[in-house]
């Protein structure tokens, strides 16, 4: 009975590959983490344009303030997470290891602006006009927090002649360990549902979907119900899938249709946008409140308490990993993002960012490499590859920097979900090599 | 019996003559005009089809060289100078005499110069490395040490050196023909003249970053201090966003900034050890014989301050003096 349940949930129908969920900090409310004695927030969090700041060193700013104005339309505001004093503007380590400029902030009290409203009350009435809202977001510099960082407002700006008639709501969380949108939901649905009818009026749409995989059972419950009370929103439970969270899969689940190469979801009328994003875009709508903080997950197999975190942005990663308990001994590596998709840090001190959904920490014999064996031309790659491409042919056309055959190929087309590089059962860098290409095709069109 | 054979001869034969008539007189139709100088050229040129002149190969380049005017822009950095003036007189033209070009590494970072911050166990390959993250050793902007560069090289001009993890070229190996600069993701391999009797004087660094923090990453990082401008009496070097560089146009390779540098990152080829000594020497003396004279200035200096204050000091004794004797 169940089995045949399952059987009728929706998913994408290309290729997609079923990890071990691990989802060990499901169960652990978020906390709010303490403030941290001081913050970093690098001023290009976001796809696009970096933002330009507008402190100075010595100034006083309190939480929510703009210290960096976004340049161009894609490109976000950056706000102040804390109330201090700005201290050192200069470039920092990143999480790849690369420097890039930053402002330091050290924490005095907790003062926020006035503008913002703090209560916990939920405000259902919405009042501004479409064009308002999407001001209102744009503002507020929020970004896609599903990993991607795709400033929201560019989203909700729908071009001339495109026309949207769904707004997906992403409560996937493929990826294995990472649970803060789970908690999220579980946690704030109201406040979701609200952002979701915000988000439906910038648009102009009168249907919205909330996508959740099975394995998120009591949050689809809880929306569901939740849903019955907000008309135009619908919960629908997926079958679990990676990379479903992915937009041009969730589509594909959810609405049949299919994105065309090289376009965008708003080329079949439909614009997804993460709950993580949904409840900043509630806040900044109805609260006022800019993305100052976001919940991280810092989980890992042997760290002591998996656990779920309100952080403010710019916190650095080892204050997170402490209050989970400490950097556990077996470590060999610490990644910033989930195992399928996510990069390794090379520094613990490198903060937080708008897009950091979580920290894991790999026990070193899982996170070394094995050795690298020939292609046996198994097919597996091509098997789970969600948008139909030949990841092994691909690969080989990236290492002879055939860029003309990879791009017929399609290689643009990929969207380094890694599924191919996980069943490689010879272990082939085959990701890395498809990125080699795409980026030698890149670097051919700059030139 | 016989018929069948000859009959059979006599056909074929015919159809032979026709069908050579037929291509005798489509070969005269459709005949390509080609130029024979284009065999000569392709015959001088090296055919080693690396790139080096800017074509795809070296029918490119030859196809280029019988169309051109002016053989100025053209260079073949493989054959150099004497395959140039072969093919200049194949032409009938002239052709001046180029600088011979050689490959160098403006990076110094070796193991062990720099901290190591992390292990890398994926493809190895530079470009894949430098996307993913800034190299397992410290500087973002150092040789990421995975030998992209000697992948990229035709000529087996270039190896890894196994203890200091940074490419080395083989001087007389190396064409210039560029694919190394090209496959570098850090921009640190860069062509250099070779310069009088393999002389060449060049900064081995190409980090921006402000001093400190480039020192911090790596113990030989250019700070952009400036003391090797400061040397330079042929404004050949220029400090700029924390880094020096310099002009081969208008360096006379006179050595004196390879001694001035803290971190002697200023590479010297071919410069003997004795002659570098030299140099430092000399600017140590110089330095000293600075330092005695500012000393002795300071003392003057001192001096004359102090026996005017004597003088102001007896001044106004003398006007107390004065006063009293009212």
């Amino acid at each position: 009975m169940l089995f045949d349940l399952i059987h009728q949930l929706k998913t994408f129908h290309k290729g997609g590959v079923h990890p071990e969920e691990n989802k060990l900090s499901s169960h652990a409310p978020t906390a709010r983490l303490p403030l941290p004695k001081s913050v970093t927030i690098p001023i290009g969090q976001h796809i696009g344009a970096p933002a330009k700041v507008v402190v100075e060193r010595g100034d006083d700013v309190k939480v929510g303030q703009v210290i960096a104005v976004h340049e161009g339309f894609v490109s976000a505001n950056i706000h102040s997470s804390v109330s201090g004093k700005v201290g050192k503007i200069d470039t920092v380590m990143d999480s790849t290891g690369f420097k890039r400029l930053a402002i330091n902030i050290r924490v005095k009290g907790d003062d926020w602006l006035e503008t913002i409203d703090r209560t916990e009350s939920l405000v259902t009435g919405i009042h501004d006009t479409p064009q308002e809202i999407v001001r209102k977001i744009m503002e507020a510099g929020v970004v896609g927090q599903g990993g991607a960082a795709f400033p929201s407002h560019v989203k909700l700006s729908v071009p001339e002649g495109k026309h949207v008639d769904t707004l997906i709501i992403n409560g996937v969380e493929c990826e294995p360990y990472l649970t803060a949108d789970h908690r999220i939901m579980l946690e704030k649905p109201d406040e979701i549902m609200v952002g979701t009818q915000i988000l439906m009026k910038a648009l102009g749409v009168e249907k919205a979907i909330i996508g959740i995989e099975n394995n998120k059972k009591d949050a689809i419950e809880l929306l569901s119900r939740t849903a019955l009370t907000y008309p135009g929103i619908t919960v629908e439970a997926l079958k679990v899938q990676y990379p479903q969270g992915g937009e041009k899969q969730l589509i594909e689940a959810l609405l049949g249709r299919e994105v065309p190469s090289g376009g965008l979801p708003v080329d079949v009328g439909a614009i997804v946008h993460n709950v993580g994003t949904t409840y900043s875009v509630y806040l900044a709508v109805q609260k006022n409140q800019p993305l100052i903080e976001r919940v991280v997950t810092v989980t890992g197999k042997s760290i002591d308490h998996p656990s779920n975190f309100w952080v403010r942005i710019g916190t650095p990663v080892i204050e997170l990993i402490d209050a989970a308990g400490g950097v556990p001994e077996d470590t060999g590596k610490v990644i910033s993002g989930g195992p399928m998709m996510g990069k390794a840090l090379n520094d613990l001190e490198v903060p937080i960012a708008k897009a950091t959904s979580g920290i894991l920490l790999i026990p070193l014999l899982e996170s070394r490499r094995a050795e690298v064996y020939n292609c046996v031309h198994c097919g597996k790659c091509v098997e789970v590859c969600p948008m139909g491409l030949e990841p092994h042919y691909l690969m080989v056309l990236g290492k002879n920097k055939d860029t003309a055959k990879a791009g017929k190929e399609h290689i643009l087309d990929c969207i380094e979900c890694g599924s191919c590089s996980f069943v490689c059962p010879s272990n082939r860098p085959i990701l890395d090599y498809i990125r080699y290409g795409k980026s030698q095709i890149r670097k051919q069109k700059t030139a | 019996m016989n018929d069948v054979i000859l009959n059979t001869v006599l056909i074929l034969v015919s159809l032979g003559i026709v069908a050579a008539i037929i291509l005798y007189f489509v070969s005269q139709k459709f005949k390509v005009e080609e130029d024979p100088r284009l065999e000569k050229v392709l015959d001088t040129l090296p055919g080693t089809n690396c790139g080096g002149c800017g074509f795809p190969g070296c029918s490119g380049f030859a196809n280029a060289l019988i169309g051109a005017d002016d053989l100025a822009p053209y260079h073949c950095p493989v054959g150099g100078n004497e395959v140039m003036k072969e093919v200049a007189g194949i032409l009938g033209m002239e052709v001046e005499e180029k600088d011979p070009f050689i490959a160098i590494v403006k990076c110094a970072g070796a193991i062990g110069v720099r901290k190591h911050i992390t292990a890398y166990d994926g493809a190895a390959n530079c470009t894949i490395a430098s996307d993913l993250y800034s190299g397992e050793r410290g500087c973002s902007d150092g040789c990421v040490g995975l030998g992209e560069c000697v992948d990229a090289c035709d000529f087996q001009a270039m190896y890894m050196d196994e203890y200091t993890g940074l490419p080395v070229v083989l001087e007389d190996k190396c064409t210039a023909c560029n694919a190394c600069v090209k496959a570098c993701p850090k921009h640190i391999i860069q062509l250099w003249p070779k310069g009088k009797k393999d002389k060449r004087i060049y900064v081995a660094c190409v980090n921006e970053d402000k001093g400190g923090s480039a020192r911090k990453d790596c113990s030989l990082a250019c700070t952009g201090c400036a003391k090797c401008a400061e040397e330079c009496k042929y404004d050949a070097i220029t400090v700029e966003n924390n880094l020096a560089t310099i002009d081969f146009a208008t360096c006379k390779l006179c050595g004196k900034c390879v001694v001035a540098c803290d971190v002697r990152n200023i590479v010297a080829d071919h410069f003997s050890k004795e002659q570098l000594d030299k140099l430092a020497d000399k600017r140590e003396a110089r330095l000293e014989k600075e330092k005695e004279a500012r000393i002795a200035e300071r003392k003057k200096n001192k001096e004359e301050a102090l026996s005017e204050k004597n003088q102001e000091t007896e001044n106004p004794s003398t006007k107390t003096g004065t006063t009293d004797a009212i």
